[in-house]
């Protein structure tokens, strides 16, 4: 078994832009859930937003980069506001069952044939942008160990850079008066409403702001791409968006962060491994992919329940209760 | 005890002692206010006022509708029927956040003590009009530094008023029982409050603590606030209450000063009643 | 790859030929994942588990799989022959990875029914965008055919058919269709009978009587989504995983392994829901419930549980929908407008009998009374002397047996398929919610209205999209009355 080579595919992984991007979808998340206890199980609409808004800009109506961008945070901001004006009011559970219901909506009409003429269907789209034309590298990341083809360290530049500029916007806000009513609605929305807190106003800005970070996640993987397809949206987005923030920590920084590196290195070491004892027969063949998703699950149950501050949380604020 | 009375008080020498009675100079004003809970009629009262700048006790066996009907008066829930109005505008369905930040300021049976937030932290939310509390200023801290420092000024002094000073650094979850009490009446303050409604405010407090509040309760008055507090301990309210409202099953039964109602035949029958019905279900 | 010649042709499906394609599968960001899903969901069902040691091995696991969606839901009156699976036409390219891609052959495929029914011996051209014949093919006795074909732009045309098997209209005969490097287009074709009196008159009886079905079994199955969230206030997000598991425990005991006749393994089936439902309870929820576990953690518990039972299924079951080995084929029924099968027939008149009978307990039996006690009020029925962790775990039980049940069922009408029940859990939702979180009865009438909702919005909308209006009900709901049609407003806020 090639013990090293599965190391190399997950460190691989750990600093690709597909980590970059789930760090920005678990940093919105971060806002949501960590923050402000809005527990949104639909990210991977926001992400589905995000990634269309370019795709469709570019590919069917033949608009700019730029202007691509714009629109995929204008659908995100959409979003928000489309699924928070109807929930935010109520108990948190139907906030949770719409949103999940919400992102999947998106991605089977998005995914569906009459959608084609625009989303492209079940084919989705491809299309070509100026990013790589102005790649200033001339040759790749070589670490050594790992290495990385020079476009993709460009991708990689570019989305790990919007990753930390989000995780220092979000830092500073919650250091902020701002944050601190946020917060106090994580702890209780009543008593932030008996001091005089528009509540509603709030959990509105925060779910707009976690939703744009995770557009944002959209928007970097399909201009990394090159293309957009419905089936990158699946629910299980979310569900690893929230396996990375709670390794991470929620409520944590840079949870997100080492969260998502964390969950790539050892979700592709892990398939790596599995996949080679497959073809060495020691397993039957196929199993990787819904290994992956079984440790994902109980990962998230077990992280949750005994240690829901994360690997780097911050103990003694979680040992009180929420 | 109605000899050492409160200046604010002697205005309501004149006020005839039985429900509804108007005041000379009522903060709070409800009519017709009535909630049902299904089959229930939670809160149904008729006029009820509530004179400024003095304590008033709201009393009344357990289910008589007192916290519903702090509920309803502060906006956090709405009632079938009713109005009321603060300072001579109306409250009706005001949101529960503009009822705090026009001035009448509520706490919570259930202390609602923030746990994860430090207790400055707790304190520093209750201050209004923040201009870092708005999404886009929060970004740039010269915009409101200067204002976070006056607030955290504040802060610190009701803090070391209500002896918790040294805590706060901690979380509020670490705070005892007590000591989250004082934590939600000094937050409550905060606000600059010109009603302070507290909702049993020594329910589950630690009896040497007792003294204490009840200092802080009085404390208000004197520096020109007005009270409205909830306690089922008939002693308690007797003691430091300038006025008391009696409520049972929903409606005002009786009010006046606490000799009077002492004395009230109504009264005395809703609590023996229900005193009575409660040894007996023991 | 893709080598030689852009035809590769027509062929029947063989594990050894299909894992040598998807073997060369093109790579993608989620590439890790993604492909092992496909491959999955195309290898056979590997013979030498006994249906015995995965029943065992799905207990201890507790897992469960989502319930098959409609696309393929037989609606005789279109006669629709689709199979339009989202999750298998994936394909793009990796992130990290732009450099060309050399080009994969595509795959055409489809499902001929008519009234739900494989047909088979329906011959079918393929004709590339140069009008050259690239080959022709028949469906199998299932009514499944597939194509495999260079990336590029196709016309497939039904050349012959069966005697008495007719296609719907005229001009849908050809489909033009594009298939992209390493991908599966389903190509739909509309039989049905010859009939002189179709149009919208029929299609909207057929779609109402399709909405009935649906609705009934949402409504089994929604019941126990319901009085679990109103016993516990838990939302249980791996509810659909349940409805799933009764179905492929089923499977297993009737297709596979012992064979079981469709009754005996259903009631096998039922009862093992029921257990699972109960090793949930005591296994996971009631202990996190002692520990004192927040609700946010709880319902982040039950959806990390759904994953983990949905993917255990999908390695038990593999990911390609089935048929239980019984009352299959039947002839269709004709009743007035209406045609169904004896099979369909009789699931919906269980399906009546049985949400009857559990209206019925709820409201006469003393377990049904403290059922809607704890649910309307936790601390009064505890203090009213009602042991309520005993009523929880019998809620759990019969609320995972009527999953199950409602899986078998849907099942028997459709096909079983691991994905299913998270496709269903969402129509749930929007059921429960319009009915009234928390209410059994609420359950069970709004998930009747939005599985005639569903249904009927095929009569004016395209058929893919019948989910989206059963959720548009569920976002309505809450805007317009967020209690339902049988809540009440103190519990939503």
């Amino acid at each position: 078994m090639d013990v090293v080579g599965a190391l190399q595919t997950g460190l691989q992984s750990a600093f690709g832009t597909q980590a970059a991007v789930y760090a920005l979808l678990a940093i919105g998340l971060n806002v949501h859930y960590g923050y402000t206890g809005l527990l949104n199980f639909g990210q991977a609409g926001f992400f589905l937003v995000g990634a269309y808004g370019v795709g469709i800009s570019i590919a069917t109506w033949g608009l700019s980069i730029w202007a691509a961008v714009f629109m995929g945070l204008v659908a995100s901001v959409a979003l928000a506001l489309l699924l928070g004006a109807p929930t935010l009011r109520l108990r948190s559970d139907y906030f949770a069952i719409t949103t999940i219901a919400v992102a999947e909506v998106l991605r089977l009409v998005a995914n569906s044939a009459p959608a084609g003429p625009v989303t492209g269907g079940p084919l989705g789209l491809q299309f070509s942008s100026p990013f790589y034309a102005v790649n200033p590298f001339d040759v790749g990341l070589n670490l050594g160990f790992i290495s990385y083809p020079v476009n993709t360290t460009w991708a990689m530049l570019v989305t790990w850079s919007l990753v930390v500029l989000a995780t220092l916007a979000v830092a500073l806000l919650m250091s902020s008066p701002w944050g601190r009513v946020i917060r106090s609605i994580r702890e209780d929305e009543e008593a932030a409403r008996s001091l005089g807190k528009n509540v509603f106003a709030y959990k509105m800005q925060s779910l707009v702001l976690g939703g744009v970070i995770g557009g944002t996640g959209g928007i970097m993987w399909a201009i990394v791409g090159n293309t957009v397809n419905a089936n990158t949206f699946r629910p299980q987005a979310t569900f690893f968006a929230y396996a990375i923030l709670i390794l991470g920590g929620a409520a944590s920084r840079i949870g997100p962060i080492v969260g998502s590196m964390l969950f790539w290195f050892v979700l592709a070491t892990g398939q790596s491994v599995v996949r080679q004892a497959g073809s060495a027969g020691y397993l039957p063949g196929g199993l990787a992919g819904p290994t992956a998703l079984i440790l994902t699950g109980l990962g998230l149950m077990l992280l949750v329940v005994y240690r829901p501050q994360g690997v780097f949380g911050n103990t003694r604020e979680l040992s009180l209760d929420g | 005890m109605a000899e050492v009375r409160h200046p604010a008080a002697q205005a309501l020498s004149d006020v005839p002692a039985e429900p509804g009675a108007p005041k000379p100079d009522p903060i709070l004003v409800a009519d017709g206010v009535s909630r049902r809970f299904g089959g229930l009629q939670a809160v149904d009262v008729d006029h009820l006022e509530i004179q400024r700048g003095v304590i008033t006790g709201l009393i009344g066996p357990n289910g008589a509708g007192k916290t519903t009907l702090f509920n309803l008066l502060t906006g956090f829930d709405q009632p079938d029927g009713g109005s009321w109005s603060f300072n001579d505008r109306s409250l009706s369905g005001v949101a529960a956040h503009k009822v705090a930040r026009r001035g009448m300021v509520r706490t919570f049976q259930l202390t609602k003590a923030l746990s994860r937030l430090t207790v400055i932290d707790n304190m520093k939310l209750g201050a209004t009009k923040q201009r870092g509390e708005r999404i886009g200023p929060a970004l740039i801290k010269v915009l409101w530094g200067a204002q976070e420092r006056e607030i955290e000024e504040r802060a610190d002094e009701l803090l070391d008023r209500f002896k918790l000073l040294d805590k706060r650094a901690d979380y509020a979850g670490e705070l005892s029982g007590g000591q989250r009490k004082l934590l939600e009446m000094a937050r409550a303050l905060m606000v600059e409050p010109e009603l302070v409604m507290l909702d049993e405010p020594m329910a589950g407090v630690n009896p040497a603590l007792v003294q204490s509040l009840l200092g802080h309760v009085t404390s208000l008055r004197d520096e020109g606030m007005s009270v409205i507090f909830v306690e089922h301990d008939m002693d308690v309210v007797m003691n430091i209450s300038d006025w008391v409202v009696v409520l049972a099953e929903g409606r005002v039964i009786a009010e006046g000063p606490p000799a009077a109602i002492m004395k009230n035949r109504a009264v005395i029958d809703a609590y023996l009643g229900s005193e009575h019905d409660d040894e007996e279900a023991r | 790859m893709g080598s030689n010649d852009h035809l590769v042709g027509p062929r029947r499906m063989s594990s050894i030929q299909r894992s040598s394609r998807t073997a060369r599968a093109v790579r993608h960001p989620e590439t890790p994942i993604d492909e092992e899903y496909r491959e999955l969901r195309l290898r056979r069902r590997r013979p030498a588990l006994t249906a015995l040691v995965s029943l065992i091995l799905a207990l201890v696991a507790a897992a469960v799989a989502g319930p098959a969606v409609a696309e393929q839901d037989g609606a005789p009156a279109k006669g629709s022959s689709t199979l339009v699976l989202a999750q298998d036409e994936d394909e793009g390219v990796d992130a990290d990875d732009v450099d060309e891609q050399e080009p994969e052959p595509g795959l055409l495929f489809g499902t001929l029914r008519e009234a739900g029914d494989g047909i088979g011996g329906v011959e079918l051209s393929v004709v590339d965008d140069d009008g050259q014949v690239v080959g022709t093919t028949v469906s199998d006795d299932s009514g499944q055919w597939e194509f495999e074909v260079e990336a590029g732009d196709y016309v497939v045309t039904v050349e012959g058919l069966p005697e008495g098997i007719a296609l719907r209209d005229d001009d849908g005969a050809s489909r033009e269709v594009s298939v992209s490097s390493g991908g599966r287009t389903a190509v739909p074709f509309q039989l049905g009978e010859a009939t002189a009196v179709s149009g919208r008159a029929v299609l909207f009886a057929q779609q109402i009587l399709s909405g009935l079905r649906i609705g009934l079994i949402l409504a089994m199955t929604a019941v126990g989504l319901s009085l679990i969230f109103g016993t516990t206030g838990l939302i249980n997000f791996a509810h659909g995983e349940l409805v799933v598991f009764g179905a492929i425990v089923t499977w297993m005991l009737n297709a596979a392994g012992p064979q079981l006749h469709l009754l005996i393994a259903g009631t096998l089936g039922v009862i093992a829901s029921g257990l699972l439902g109960l090793a949930i309870d005591r296994g996971i929820f009631r202990p996190l419930r002692r520990r004192g576990v927040g609700l946010f953690q709880l319902l982040v518990v039950t959806i990390g549980l759904g994953l983990l039972m949905r993917n255990v299924l999908l390695i038990w079951f593999g990911g390609e929908p089935r048929q239980y080995a019984d009352y299959i084929g039947q002839q269709r029924l004709t009743l007035g407008p209406f045609g169904l099968t004896p099979r369909v027939l009789i699931v919906m008149v269980a399906s009546t009998a049985i949400l009857i009978g559990v209206a019925t307990l709820l409201r006469t039996s003393r377990m049904g009374k403290a059922m809607r006690a704890v649910a309307d009020n936790r601390d009064l029925a505890e203090s009213s002397g009602i042991d309520v962790e005993r009523v929880v775990s019998i809620v759990w039980v019969s609320g995972a047996a009527l999953a199950g049940l409602g899986g078998i069922f849907y099942g028997v009408t459709l096909t079983v398929e691991y994905f299913s029940g998270f496709q269903l859990l969402l129509l749930m939702f929007a059921g429960v919610i319009l009915g009234g979180l928390g209410t059994a009865y609420g359950a069970m009438l709004g998930s009747l209205m939005v599985g005639l909702i569903t249904e009927l919005s095929v009569v004016w909308f395209p058929d893919e999209l019948k989910y989206a209006w059963g959720l548009g009900v569920l976002v309505l709901v809450l805007l317009v009355r967020p209690q339902g049609l049988l809540g009440r407003r103190e519990r939503i806020g």
